[in-house]
């Protein structure tokens, strides 16, 4: 006998009570602490971080424990604790260029101004697994390293811009746009490309900019320079007039170095593609500046044929908040509208039946 | 009722901006306003639009019926009635006949909507041209100078290929003889509910960040041809547990023989026509 399906708030308490109790998983296993996840899951953490667009490593720890380590779950939860906060000013652009360098590479050049410093990188690791971490408790590695970031290490692309071989960056907007607050429009400033990108899914932007380098759209790119380090963030209090120094991040940023011909105005020279994250996501970094250069197709009097290339299908399609929540309410009851297909189906066919002989 | 959220969790400010995107989609009816969509904590997909929408117009002496699917126990229905029990305190009725603002997923209830009620409709694609033309700058473009031919050859192929106009739900309407709207995914058989419906209508699309709005006393027409007029879902059933033959009906598998039975989507609807008949 049919039963109304009743019950819907007992099943969501339920439903609460098996998460939680999944999530603590065996309880003679330890709790995990935010200092664990902040100290060894760092770049977990700063994925988060950076794609959650909030720059906090203890909040971006409990997203990641609370949802039980899925990456876009503890954006999403870090996401919705973002859009309750008060906004009361807007930082000083950082300067990369004076930053306190960990890691410093260009591929354009075999030796620069403050020389190549490889930093903690996985770069060169042979990806064995390492069973020696499965036992707990190893010796603390000792580190044998140069002094890092005394000599000043201009940017590549400073470098460049003195000898006029690379376009000027161009005047930034006055007020950056904030698509968390306006609805975005077409076409989009670089500004809110930019943000959408920051925010934007890793593997949705290494995918882009990995069609873009396999000929959907290719820009040419050169690896100018990746840095990593921590830099000053300041603040000009609207009551004092003069910025003050708020605190230190951790960014990586990355400079693509792309071909541009020319035109009949502008005498040929390299162009620019911009990544920029929290803390080490040096893979998102280099896939977000190549895609930024796509994305000025239009911009540069390129043809925009590739996806890459193509603002809404890039901007409508990249956020993974946005995307989990559309495609995943595909589990939400659908009874009624199928309901109303099952009904044009079953006529269509008798239709289709009584129109046979 | 939780403390450290303004009323309705939105900040004023948020629900200003809200209320003004609201206003303009009142005053020009069909037509969707883009607005600064938040990001909630509850997915996109699950109604963030309609959350937003509700959250703007609600007050401390409304009282909120919320469905999806056209039943108040489904379980995203009794999510949101509780997000709202929780951060506005409002009192709450599954009674279609009680409630000041009614938030939907779906469907409109069978009950006649009166004066003073608002519904809200959640909205998942707000462009009723998505699926012919990908292109929001191509879209806004089609709105503005209401070039519908494409919706038009649209209907007119599913006629010379299936015989009938084969959209069952989100079936487009013509707003105040302006613009095309999509009436979110409720089915065709609500469409006429619409037609100078005495209450407010507000649609949120969240994730998409557009709002629009049918004001009260409004035509909408559902589009059709001359000699393929629009018609409505009809069952040769009655419903199972009250007998009604002018309700949609959701369809119950009973077991693996093809039993099966037919009950009333809207379950305040049905409840009622029973409680009718004990009496």
């Amino acid at each position: 006998m049919y039963v109304a399906v009743k019950g819907g708030e007992k099943a969501i308490d339920n439903a609460h009570a098996l998460l939680a109790e999944e999530r603590r998983g065996a309880e003679e296993v330890p709790e995990l602490s935010l200092a664990q996840i902040t100290q060894q899951l760092a770049l977990a953490v700063e994925r988060v971080m950076t794609e959650g667009s909030v720059h906090d490593r203890e909040l971006a720890a409990l997203a990641l424990k609370q949802a039980q380590g899925d990456a876009v779950e503890a954006i999403f939860l870090l996401r919705a604790y973002r859009t309750t906060l008060p906004r009361f000013g807007a930082s000083q652009p950082i300067d990369t260029g004076a930053m306190t360098i960990r890691r410093r590479i260009s591929s354009a050049f075999k030796d620069l101004p403050g020389g190549q410093v490889l930093g903690p990188t996985y770069d060169y690791t042979h990806r064995l697994l390492d069973f020696a971490l499965a036992a707990e408790g190893a010796a603390r590695p000792e580190v044998k390293a140069a002094e890092t970031g005394l000599e000043p290490s201009p940017r590549v692309t400073d470098v460049l811009r003195h000898q006029g071989l690379i376009e000027e960056s161009g005047p930034g907007a006055d007020i950056p746009g904030d698509l968390t607050r306006q609805p975005l429009n077409f076409p989009a400033g670089r500004d809110l490309r930019l943000q959408n990108l920051a925010r934007a899914d890793e593997g949705f932007v290494l995918a882009l900019a990995y069609s873009s380098q396999r000929g959907y759209g290719n820009t040419h790119p050169f690896a100018g320079e990746i840095r990593m380090g921590e830099v000053a963030v300041e603040l000009v209090p609207e009551e004092l007039g003069f910025a003050i120094d708020i605190g230190t991040i951790t960014v990586t940023e990355c400079q693509m170095i792309n071909q541009f011909k020319g035109s009949k105005t502008v005498p040929p020279q390299f162009t620019r593609g911009y990544g920029l994250t929290f803390g080490q996501c040096e893979r998102k970094a280099m896939a977000m500046a190549l895609v930024d250069r796509s994305l000025r197709a239009e911009e540069l009097g390129e043809t925009v044929t590739a996806p890459a290339q193509d603002q809404e299908f890039v901007l409508y399609h990249s956020d993974n908040v946005e995307a989990s929540g559309f495609v995943q309410h595909l589990k939400l009851p659908h009874y009624v509208d199928f309901q109303s297909e099952l009904e044009m189906i079953r006529r269509l066919r008798r239709e289709n039946a009584e129109a046979v002989p | 009722m939780s403390t450290g959220y303004n009323f309705a969790y939105l900040d004023e400010q948020t629900k200003r901006m809200l209320r003004r995107a609201l206003l303009k989609a009142v005053a020009i009816p069909g037509y969707q306003v883009p607005f600064g969509s938040r990001e909630m904590p509850l997915p996109y997909g699950w109604g963030t639009g309609g959350i937003q929408v509700t959250a703007a117009v609600i007050g401390a002496d409304d009282i909120l019926k919320v469905i999806d699917q056209g039943a108040d126990d489904t379980t995203n229905a009794v999510s949101i009635r509780r997000f709202f029990a929780r951060t506005a305190g409002v009192a709450t009725t599954e009674k279609t006949r009680e409630a000041t603002v009614i938030q939907t997923r779906h469907r409109i209830p069978e009950t006649p909507l009166s004066e003073g009620q608002i519904m809200v409709y959640q909205v998942p694609i707000p462009e009723p041209l998505r699926w012919l033309e990908p292109r929001e700058t191509e879209t806004r473009k089609m709105h503005a100078l209401a070039d519908y031919g494409a919706m038009h050859v649209k209907l007119y192929e599913d006629i010379a290929r299936y015989g009938h106009i084969a959209t069952t739900y989100d079936y487009p309407v013509l707003v105040n003889d302006r613009y095309l709207m999509r009436p979110s995914p409720i089915p065709k058989f609500d469409n006429p509910k619409m037609d100078n419906s005495p209450a407010l209508q507000l649609f949120g699309a969240g994730r998409e960040k557009r709002i629009y709005a049918v004001p009260p006393y409004t035509s909408v027409k559902s589009l059709d041809f001359e000699d393929h007029p629009f018609e409505i879902q009809r069952w040769d059933q009655a419903c199972a547990l009250c007998g009604a033959t002018e309700s949609f009906l959701d369809e119950v598998v009973t077991d693996d023989a093809g039993g099966r039975m037919y009950v009333c989507s809207d379950s305040d609807y049905c409840g009622e026509r029973r409680d009718e008949v004990e009496q």
